[in-house]
């Protein structure tokens, strides 16, 4: 899927970071430039973010799908994160996590609310792709909004 | 040979090739060009004509001689082979206590320690949510933490290598437990592992506590403590591991190396330390990729390099500063998530890599490192993966074995052209501390991260398993998890906390204190204060915060 068969009134803006204690960021920085190259708007960050200013930039950001980086533990407070975003009425915008999350640990993410689990050697043909989607689907939740 | 057979030999060598260059071109489907990791153009074959044997003495020589091409001791692995140190750090420190007697009663003499990532951020375990508390590596925030890390357990009988970066507190609570136990600090000898600032501002920014400025400082004052009074602890290895890790090729993560250690050396010398009295303590620490040859030759071309800047830039007499010490670690970047005992396999390759190019230590990663914090089982193959190299492939029978090889040789020239070219650039550009404080290092690392992600997602790069030959995905093996318990983590915060209470409050600020004048003063040694703090009771985080606050926080410059 291209930019082209997708519309969008303007183009997905997404925030790229990285949570808790670890700092191995060539991940979170390449996925950053993937998805800037395929025409996103992107709000990047260093890593060791604290889970309220996620939030907080979220918000202020606007921001369709956020990206988190865990390569080292910290995907262990993301049921946190997604707490605090439903708590500020956020629950519109979608969460991707992407790095070195074990299978079993997998399901809790994902029954905390999280869209979507990257593991090592995905395509970054499926990373946009993904990414797009849930633009879309982020979209239409903060539409339907009551 | 007389001159007539001289000519007749070139004449037939001459007839031979261009009569396999004809069948070769015939013979192959696509006559692509290959090139290596380090975009060095490979060749079908090599011959005498691509390296010729004359000068061996001066760019080979003899293992243990100038210029150091076939290793650095004598006898090489023939005599003693490489320690074989894993790392090793969870939970809590009776954890790691208790896995550290594991590896010394399965025979191993060098040990690591690697400290919890709350540590790596200059905080308590108080500080930080509990859930990531021990879960990749050991909480170590006081002398008495480390006191029961190493319970039972005589260190004077250690080596041990420690990911300690800047302010070094982990060394001074081990020298504290040193002093508690009587040992005198001359039979104390390991590696301040992860003690290379500039490497940590550039590539691993989880270790970058300090600012630049701070941190040059600090390893300096770290240096010079060490020489006076731990003569067997080398205070410095410089990291190429981790640039190549994030991306730098094989020969940007040697010249980036080099240029660092050069900028090291410059900065004791202007310190006023003679480079016979330091250089000999310094150690490097390199990532082996899959690459086999492509590594061997950055690890010849390294030794080579590193003998001709001591000897002629530094005028070091002592063949001991001219030694190209390392230690390697199997690229983690090489192992895929799917199919993951396959990564097995691609372990024993980078191994092999590792041996070939003359390593004194190894770390071997755990076919499941893709998947979580490596677990026993798991780390227990990596480190047979290494014996059975030894005893029964037999890789250490012959020193330097692929050299005289017109590939590895041809290629090992190359290599070196490539990094001096690279390490050329950094001197232009004002030397490695420059380099990095204007962020051109980070870019170049940055722009080879990307090509070899868009070799990988175009399928010029092959990894098997991830852009061909796939399986369905529940081939992933589910492998075990090992997870701190909560109930001990708790226990020990607990206990953390009650001993901050109980300590003589009066004595730590003093010595928090003293830290700080020692920060603000250019002439006191600062790292002599940090031991004392230790002494003090004062901990981990307070010792961090007090230095953050004088010397500047670490903020890496992020260069997307």
């Amino acid at each position: 899927m291209s930019m082209k068969e997708n519309t969008f009134d303007y183009p997905p803006k997404v925030l790229v970071t990285k949570i808790g204690l670890d700092g191995h960021d060539r991940g979170s920085r390449i996925v950053a430039a993937y998805l800037r190259d395929a025409g996103m708007e992107v709000v990047y960050t260093s890593p060791w973010q604290k889970i309220e200013a996620v939030v907080r930039l979220a918000l202020e950001e606007d921001v369709d799908v956020i990206g988190i980086s865990s390569l080292a533990t910290d995907h262990l407070i993301i049921p946190q994160l997604m707490g605090r975003l439903r708590h500020s009425g956020l629950e519109h915008i979608k969460v991707v996590v992407g790095g070195i999350i074990p299978a079993a640990e997998q399901a809790n993410l994902i029954e905390s609310g999280v869209s979507h689990v990257f593991h090592p050697g995905v395509s970054r043909e499926l990373i946009v792709e993904t990414f797009l989607k849930l633009t879309h689907e982020s979209r239409n939740a903060n539409e339907n909004r009551p | 040979m007389t001159r007539e057979q001289k000519t007749r030999e070139r004449w037939k060598f001459v007839e031979s090739r261009e009569t396999w260059k004809k069948l070769y071109e015939e013979q192959i489907d696509s006559n692509k060009e290959i090139f290596n990791r380090s975009g060095i153009p490979i060749n079908p074959l090599y011959t005498p004509e691509d390296w010729e044997e004359q000068q061996y003495t001066e760019r080979l020589g003899f293992p243990g001689q100038f210029p150091m091409t076939r290793g650095i001791y004598p006898s090489m692995h023939r005599g003693r082979t490489w320690s074989q140190r894993q790392l090793i750090g969870l939970g809590t420190p009776d954890d790691y206590n208790r896995r550290l007697k594991q590896l010394l009663n399965a025979g191993a003499s060098a040990v690591s320690l690697i400290p919890c990532n709350s540590g790596f951020r200059g905080l308590d375990c108080d500080e930080v949510d509990s859930r990531l508390l021990g879960t990749c590596g050991t909480i170590t925030n006081t002398i008495g933490d480390m006191e029961d890390c190493f319970r039972n357990v005589d260190i004077a009988r250690l080596s041990t290598a420690m990911n300690d970066p800047s302010p070094f507190t982990l060394l001074a609570f081990l020298i504290g437990v040193a002093n508690r136990r009587n040992i005198p600090l001359k039979n104390i000898s390991g590696t301040s592992n992860q003690s290379d600032y500039i490497s940590h501002f550039v590539a691993n920014h989880m270790f970058f506590r300090l600012s630049l400025s701070g941190s040059r400082r600090m390893l300096l004052d770290h240096i010079e403590y060490c020489q006076k009074n731990l003569p067997y602890w080398n205070p410095i290895s410089i990291v190429g591991q981790h640039m190549q890790q994030a991306g730098a090729t094989p020969a940007e993560a040697m010249a980036f190396t080099l240029s660092t250690a050069i900028q090291y050396a410059d900065d004791c010398i202007e310190r006023g330390m003679e480079p016979d009295t330091f250089l000999p303590r310094f150690s490097f620490f390199f990532d082996i990729s899959i690459s086999i040859f492509e590594e061997v030759a950055k690890f010849r071309s390294g030794r080579r390099l590193w003998a001709q800047i001591t000897r002629e830039r530094f005028n070091a007499k002592d063949p001991r500063s001219w030694r190209f010490r390392f230690h390697g670690q199997t690229s983690g970047v090489d192992l895929t998530r799917q199919q993951p005992l396959n990564n097995i396999a691609r372990v024993t390759a980078q191994a092999i890599a590792g041996i070939f190019g003359g390593l004194q230590s190894m770390h071997t990663d755990s076919y499941d490192e893709v998947i979580s914090t490596p677990s026993e089982e798991a780390s227990k193959i990596a480190v047979a993966t290494q014996n059975i190299l030894k005893e029964e492939a037999r890789l250490c029978d012959v020193i330097d074995p692929l050299a005289g090889s017109y590939y590895v040789e041809s290629l090992t020239d190359q290599m070196e052209d490539k990094i001096c070219r690279t390490m050329k650039h950094i001197e232009d550009a004002g030397g490695m501390y420059k380099a990095v404080e204007s962020g051109l290092v980070q870019t170049m690392i940055g722009e080879s991260a990307k090509a070899f992600q868009e070799k990988v997602d175009n399928g010029e790069q092959k990894i098997i398993g991830v852009n061909c030959f796939q399986e369905n995905q529940q081939m992933e093996a589910n492998c075990s998890i090992d997870r701190p318990e909560p109930d001990l983590i708790d226990t020990h915060v607990a206990k953390f906390k009650r001993f901050k209470k109980e300590r003589d409050q009066a004595k730590v600020n003093s010595a928090l204190s003293s830290l700080q004048e020692a920060a603000n003063s250019e002439t006191k040694n600062v790292f002599e204060k940090v031991v004392d703090a230790a002494h003090a009771d004062a901990t981990h985080g307070e010792i961090i915060a007090v230095l953050r606050q004088e010397l500047g926080f670490g903020e890496p410059l992020i260069v997307a």
